[in-house]
This record gives structure tokens, sequence and C-alpha cells, in this order.
């Protein structure tokens, strides 16, 4: 597709051929993930993790929907019916466990997916699109793993919307209206349930649209690579089939081996126990947490403790639970300008040695910091030490990488991928075939 | 396969030919075991469609005859669906038993239909077998058709009194359900 | 310009973050202490292991201790806790035959409808019959028990953390709280101010360490073991509860286990070939693997 010497897809029969003329399904998938997309030939295991999360979407979709089979979206028999799935329905345990823990995985490789693209700034020009549809894609699953944890009705699925709803009602005037208005009441109830069931099904739908978009965007630039040089020439590349599918069959047999110890031998280990008492609206759990993948925002939207007032006096500007929540949203929505923040011509972290001190030394710390307090009880020193984390994760894509993308001075890059691979052959370097591409 | 595709690239070099069988076992392998891992991946998700634990538990039901007097019926519910037990006069066996079975489109004596001791518990499925409709006749007061024994209003099909297709589109009888007496008076269905 | 407002955002919420922490840093200073002490946090005592049979990736269920497990519940809990996702056709995996099933089933009174009258009342129960809750809605049970309702058993033992374990420290971990030390202090010697209110007792393992329900398990054979079993003592009663609600808070982890096995079996034998096969495919492109 994007290449002058991608390999054209042949069709071999009478079938084929028919195809081809008719819908060109087949051709569309080899140019996609087989034969026809040339890929840089030194892609590391980081870049195993886009085909991983493809893989997680489909995996929560199917059981999701045969979830949904037995699945009752009432609040009188919501928790009944998850433990029915859990105790009667055929294999029902493995499904609802697969689901459960599958999502945690779909965060994990998502996490990971999203970590090679910060340091490598897989975000740069010219895939800003691919980005920003990446983060599209993250914020929809973050509404969908929070609405799906509230449909087996536990104590921590009703506390928790109660809680993530009310972060609506600190916005000032519309604030208390619009969190009536998502509830469809005063408080979780049937109506919440019944539209987050709904939304819980078709945002996934939406997602794997989402996933089209970003898959197209990424085609037409082709796969960014460790070295972050641009593909050159012919040699630079290798075809996805069968390099790549076979590097990621064996990831996905990793991946898949993680996951199945976790469904089979510890499924309840990334859960919380009181998610087993059913929904009490008049009793609070001593904690009440999210789900892990959402700690490092549950813990910036708690690290914000002191109203914007001007000092000395009480007049109070913005309120402190208005902060949290509006820096809640800001650590992700900041994502969206990545790719204008951080101009730096050299995109991969290995020739950028600033930025490498600070991603390692700063961002990743902030980010384990703030994963650790987001699931620890809102008091000292979880809190400080979060606050501290918050203040650096800000400064970092904020204030930190637009300063170094004007002040570094990077390391030699290699002249191409080829020469990054192959070092000392001459020949292939230089590319006698090189049919050079102005990108 | 890989041989040729690493010759179409420039800066690769081919790999000699004495492993190709080996090489090519490997990968048959691989998408074999994918393949295996694939298809037994569709077990649960498709044996999940088939009755949980509780529906199966009530597929037996106990019923007890004993408060059924000679004449009357009584509908229960075996697996969602309605039972009828049916206590017979003397006249209801008499009438079923002076049929020539030739002439009955589905050939069976009532003896067939009703265990041995107990010949006047006539124990059927309340679903007619044209299309699922559930007859009359059970209740008191409803119509029993021209045979004396249910009648299906939906598009009309007779029943005699051992509940036998005798009039109509219902291509069978009844059906009677497994089931045996577990004492004199309590019969388990299912 | 994006870069300028950026950074003004970024400093924005950096200070306002930095600023709650020397908030919260005075007080710590002030205070002398990250966070108060609380006779909650220094006297509360994480589960003993009851070394349960179906512990760990290899468990296996003991049957013969889940049903001297459902004798206690039935005989000693069942007075004041539901179980009301665990039907009685579920007792079969406990290794009880169907004649069994039913006389336990028909032993418990279960809510019905008078055939003549339609009026509610109580009939034996049938096997496809759920354990009943003993009281006949929250309002009737938070009145018989001083406002604490007995919560429902069914999945005790993964409602609470370490649950199997938690429910056989419960149940034996009732203390006099005069004499119980933790590093040689009582709890009023550390925290004069504690107290256990009128009809809650102390229990170590207990949240808050004072909890609505009396021991309920308190003289050894207060539960008549068949012959051939080992000695109800109290520990022993409470391990077997332990067993038997862990059982019915999830009756397919043995099962699951079982399962994982030759799964995990399975997909290391894929993975190996997987990788052996991408091995294969990359030797062609490898530039460490040149020949002339």
């Amino acid at each position: 597709m994007s290449f002058p010497w991608a390999q054209q897809y042949q069709p071999t029969n009478a079938f084929t051929r028919f195809m081809d003329e008719k819908l060109p399904l087949p051709r569309l998938v080899y140019n996609a993930i087989g034969g026809g997309y040339p890929v840089p030939r030194n892609l590391n295991y980081m870049w195993n993790f886009g085909v991983l999360a493809g893989f997680c979407l489909v995996l929560q979709i199917v059981t999701g929907v045969v979830l949904a089979m037995h699945y009752a979206s009432n609040a009188q028999v919501a928790f009944a019916s998850t433990e029915h799935i859990m105790r009667d329905v055929n294999w029902g345990w493995m499904l609802r466990y697969a689901h459960a823990n599958g999502a945690s995985m779909f965060f994990a490789v998502i996490y990971l997916h999203i970590f090679r693209g910060f340091f490598y700034s897989s975000y740069k020009a010219p895939r800003e699109m691919v980005w920003l549809l990446g983060v599209v894609i993250f914020l929809l699953m973050m509404a969908t793993g929070f609405m799906g944890y509230v449909l087996p009705w536990g104590q921590m699925s009703f506390w928790g919307a109660k809680v993530i709803t009310g972060l609506f009602g600190a916005i000032p005037l519309v604030g208390e209206p619009i969190q009536v208005w998502l509830l469809g009441g005063y408080a979780p109830d049937n109506a919440a349930l019944n539209r987050f069931f709904s939304l819980h099904y078709l945002l996934p739908f939406v997602i794997a649209g989402a996933v089209i978009l970003h898959i197209w965007a990424l085609h037409l630039t082709g796969s960014s690579n460790p070295t972050g040089v641009e593909v050159k020439q012919e040699s630079d590349t290798i075809p996805f089939h069968p390099y790549y599918t076979a590097k990621d069959g064996y990831g996905l047999g990793i991946f898949l081996l993680i996951y199945c110890a976790l469904l089979f031998f510890g499924p309840n280990l990334l859960g919380h126990p009181d998610n087993y008492i059913e929904a009490n609206p008049l009793s609070t759990p001593a904690h009440i947490v999210p789900e892990w993948y959402f700690w490092p925002f549950y813990a910036i939207l708690r690290a914000f403790t002191v109203d914007l007032h001007i000092p000395f006096t009480a007049i109070v500007i913005i309120e402190a639970k208005l902060l949290g929540v509006l820096a809640m949203f800001a650590a992700i929505l900041l994502w969206f300008f990545l790719p204008w923040l951080d101009k730096g011509p050299v995109r991969s972290g290995h020739y950028r040695p600033l930025f490498r001190k600070f991603f390692w030394f700063g961002l990743i710390p902030a980010m384990l910091v703030l994963f650790y307090c987001g699931g620890a009880p809102a008091e000292e020193p979880f809190v400080m030490l979060s606050q501290i984390a918050t203040a650096y994760y800000f400064l970092h894509f904020l204030v930190v990488l637009p300063i170094i993308s004007m002040i570094e001075k990077p390391e030699p890059l290699p002249y191409s991928i080829t020469e990054a691979v192959l070092g000392e052959d001459k020949a292939a370097v230089l590319g006698e075939n090189a049919q050079p591409v102005g990108v | 396969m890989a041989d040729t595709t690493g010759d179409a690239i420039p800066g690769t070099v081919t790999v000699d030919d004495d492993g190709v069988r080996r090489r090519d076992f490997i990968n048959i392998a691989a998408v074999a075991a994918a393949g295996v891992g694939g298809i037994s991946v569709l077990f649960p998700l498709i044996s999940q469609m088939a009755p949980s634990a509780d529906v199966l538990a009530e597929s037996s039901t106990e019923v007890d005859v004993s408060a059924i007097q000679p004449g009357q019926a009584i509908k229960a519910i075996f697996r969602k669906q309605p039972l009828f037990v049916r206590r017979l006069t003397p006249a209801e066996i008499d009438a079923a038993n002076a049929v020539p079975v030739g002439s009955l489109r589905d050939q069976q004596t009532l003896d067939d239909r009703t265990k041995e001791g107990h010949r006047d518990v006539l124990i059927t499925m309340g679903v007619c077998t044209h299309l699922g409709c559930v007859p009359l006749g059970a209740a008191e007061g409803e119509v029993k058709g021209e045979f004396g024994g249910y009648f299906c209003p939906c598009h009309g099909s007779h029943y005699d009194t051992a509940a036998r297709i005798r009039k109509g589109p219902a291509p069978t009888n009844l059906e009677v359900p497994e089931y045996e007496f577990i004492s004199d008076t309590v019969v388990r269905v299912g | 310009m994006i870069r300028l407002i950026g950074i003004l955002t970024g400093l924005f919420f950096a200070l306002m973050a930095v600023w709650g922490f020397g908030t919260g840093l005075a007080t710590v200073i002030s205070d002398g202490q990250l966070k108060e002490k609380t006779a909650e946090y220094e006297f509360h005592l994480k589960p003993r292991d009851a070394g349960l049979a179906s512990d760990g990736a290899f468990g296996k269920w003991d049957l013969a201790q889940l049903q001297r497990g459902m004798q206690v519940y039935k005989e000693v809990c069942a007075a004041c806790h539901g179980l009301k996702f665990v039907a009685f056709r579920d007792l079969a995996a406990l290794g009880y035959s169907e004649a069994e099933v039913k006389a336990i089933a028909a032993g418990f009174q279960v809510p019905g409808i008078d055939p003549t009258t339609g009026e509610a009342n109580t009939r034996p129960g049938l096997p496809t019959d759920y354990f009943p809750s003993p009281y006949p809605n929250a309002v009737a049970a938070a009145a018989a028990n001083n406002n604490a309702i007995p919560p429902d058993l069914s999945l005790m033992a993964k409602a609470r953390k370490d649950g199997s374990n938690y429910v056989y420290s419960l149940l034996t971990g009732y203390r006099d709280v005069n004499t119980f030390t933790v590093d040689g202090k009582t709890v009023k010697q550390v925290f004069p101010e504690f107290a256990t209110p009128p009809n809650t007792h102390f229990n170590p393992y207990f949240a808050n360490l004072n909890i609505a329900m009396a021991a309920p398990l308190m003289v050894d054979g207060q539960v008549t073991y068949a012959e051939g079993q080992p000695a109800p003592t109290v520990d022993q009663m409470s391990k077997d509860i332990a067993a038997f609600l862990t059982w019915t808070a999830e009756p397919k982890k043995v099962k699951r286990t079982q399962v994982g096995w030759p799964v995990m079996g399975f997909l290391l034998f894929a993975t190996i070939l997987a990788w052996m096969a991408k091995n294969q495919v990359w030797a062609a492109i490898k530039p460490k693997k040149k020949k002339a």
C-alpha cells in the first residue's frame, strides 16, 4: 500500500479471482496484515502489543456476547444472574473469569502499547492521526471498562458508579443536573444499570470501528520502528507475513500463558473482595477503589487537596474537588497534544540522551507511584506521594517535553534501518536496488 | 517458503536446503496447534447455550395423582410446558380400546400409552403435535373435541380419550413423556 | 502557541499538586506522625492459615470435611445466616446421595403458597430449592439481631480478603479484650478510649475489632460428628465450616484448576512451537546466519 515495492496480491483460483473483482476483501486483508504490507525489519518485541490489543478486543467481544446471553441487567437480579453464570451455566465460571481478566489483560497490553509510543515518540509526524485515534480508543476503553465493572452490581460496582458519576457533580452550576441525568435518578439504580449495560454492549463495536481507522491511518505512513528513521529503501522492510505474523504468534503464546495463569489460578487476584457483596446503597465499603487500570488517574484525582484560593484570604476560585476532576481529564486529554508539544526531529528515545533520562527516571517512576497510590487508601504517605508524582506527570508532558525538544542534541542516527540492522554489510546499506522514497 | 521470501529481499541470505522438511514441519505443527487451540475454545462457547444446571434440575417433576377423580384432569408443569394428567373413566377406557388400531394415523393402543396397573392414568404433554399450541379439554368445561379427549383450537386437531390424533392436521398423538410411578400415588415425570 | 499554553497548564497543575503536598507535609510535621494510629490498625490480625485441602493450584475437595462443614452450617449457622445462592441439588457434589439431598432439603422450610387458598406459607424444601434465609426480610433480620443483619454466607469466602482463612480465624478468634495483647500490650493500655460497645464482641480478626455476632462455636462437641470423623473441637468445626463456605463461594474452584493445568500445558507446547516457527521464518533474514 505504502511503498512501491510492496508485494501485489495475486488471486490464484476462480473463487479468489471472483472475490477480488466483486468484493476485494482478501486483497484488503493481504495489504493490511499479509504479504502486501512492508514493515520495517527491525521492530522489537514492544511492537507486538498492537496485534495483542486487537486480539484482546476480539476476546472481550466474544466472551461478552455470550455472557450477555445469561446476564440480566436489572438491579433486583443482576448480582444473582452473575452468580447464576458462575454456578449453573455450562462453563459460565470460565467465561466470566475470561471476560473480567481479559479486561485487565487488555489494559495491560494497551498501557505497554502507549508507553512504547511515548518512548519511541510514535506520535510524531507523520503519524499524528494514528496517535490521536489511539487516544480516542483508550478513552472509549476506559468508559467501557468502567461501565462493565458496574454490571455485576456488587458493592464496588455500585459505589464506583456513584463516585465516578459524582465527578460530574463537581462541575459548577450544571454539575448536579448532569449527574442526575447520567444516572437517571439520584443514585445508581435500575435506570443507570440498564443504560450502562446497553452502552457497555455498544461501545466495543465503536472501539472496533476506531481500531479500523487507527490501522488505516497507520498503513498510510507505515509502521514506525525502534530507530525512528523512516523507511528509505526496499531492504529496510520485510513483508508483514510471514515475518511478523510468526513473531506475533509467538507473542500471542506468551500473552496467553500469562492470561490463562491468571484466569485459572488467580481469577480474583486483580478484583476486589467487596464486589462479591451485593450492592447496598446504605453501606459504603471502607476503601472505594476502582479497577487497577484506573489507579493512576484515580491517584491524580485525589492528589488535589487544596482549593485554589487567593493566598491569605478565604476567596476560593476553584474548589479542590473540581481541580481533581479537571486534572484527571487533563491527564489523558493532554495526550492529544503530544505531537505538537514534542516537536524534536528525532523520534526514538534511543538517540535522545536527555529525553531518555527523563523517561526512565521521571515518567516511569511517577507512573508506578501513581499506580500504587491510586490503589492505596486515601491516607498519608500515599496522598503526598501521589501529589509529587502528579506534579511530575504534568511537568513531564507539558513542560519537560517541549523544552527538551528545543534544547536537546540528539545522538547520531543510523543512515537507514538496514544500516542499523546489518551494519557492516555495505552493499546492503547503500542499497544497489534502493529506491529512495520521499518521506 | 521462507527461502523464496528471503531471496526477494536484498541484504538477506538464503539458508541452504537440507533443512526444508524439518522447517516445514515446524510451521505446519505451529499452525496446527493454533487450530487445535482455536477449536477447543469453541467448546465452552457452544456448550454455554445448552440448558444450565438449574434448568436441568427442573427437568423432572413429581406429580401426586391421588386427588384426581375419574373423568377429571389436571395441568402440571413439566420442563416449562403444560403436562396433562387425566384419570379415565371406565367408559373412556372402553371407548379408547374399541378403536381399531389399524385405522389410526399414529398407531398406538391405550396400553402403549399408560403403565401396567395404572391403565386409568393418562399422562401426556399438553402440547399439540401440529404447531405446539396447548389443546383444550383438560380443564373443567372446556371443549373436548369430537372424540371426547382433547381439542386444539389453533388448527382444529381432535384427540380421543387416549389422546391419540383422530382428526385434523396434527401428525402424531400427544406425546407421552417418560415417567414412572415412584409410589401408588406419586409419578415422577422425566 | 500550543506549547506555551501547555507549559502554563502544566505549571498550574504541578503547582496545585505541590501546594497540596506542602499542606499535607505541614500537617504531618505538626502532628509528628504520618497518620493517626488507630486500634483497628494496630490490633487487627491477619487471618491464620486453615490449611484446607482445596487451597492452591493442586487443591482437591475433602468431601468428608465439606459434609462436616455442611452439618455445622445446618445445626449452627443456619439459625441466623442464609445461603441463598446454593441450591440443595448442589449438595450432590459433596458426595450426598439423591435420597440424602432430598432429606436435607426437606429439613428446611422454604416459602411457599397454599394450593387451596393461595396464601403465603412455608413448605418443606425440594432439591431444586435454594437454602432459605432464616428471616422473611431484612427488617426482620435487623430487628432480631440488635440492628446487625447477619449476612448471607454463600459468597463469604470470596467477599473477604483471604476469605477461607478469614472464616476460620474469625470463628476461633474471639478473645477477652482485657487479656489479648499485641507486643505485650493490651488494647486499652495503648488506646484507653477503646471500648467494646454493648451487643458486640471483641475479635481481632474482625475489621473494626468489635463484631456483633457472639462466638457461635463455643464448646467442643457442640455438633456431634458421625463415627470415624475427627473430634468436633471448636478448631476442627471452624476449619470444617471454612471448607464448606469455600465450596459454597466457588463450587467450581477445583474444576477450575483441574482445567487450568492441561490448558497451560497445551499453551506451553504451542508457544514453544510458535517460537521455533518464528525462529525458522526469521532465520532467512537474520544477518548473523550469513554465509558466502
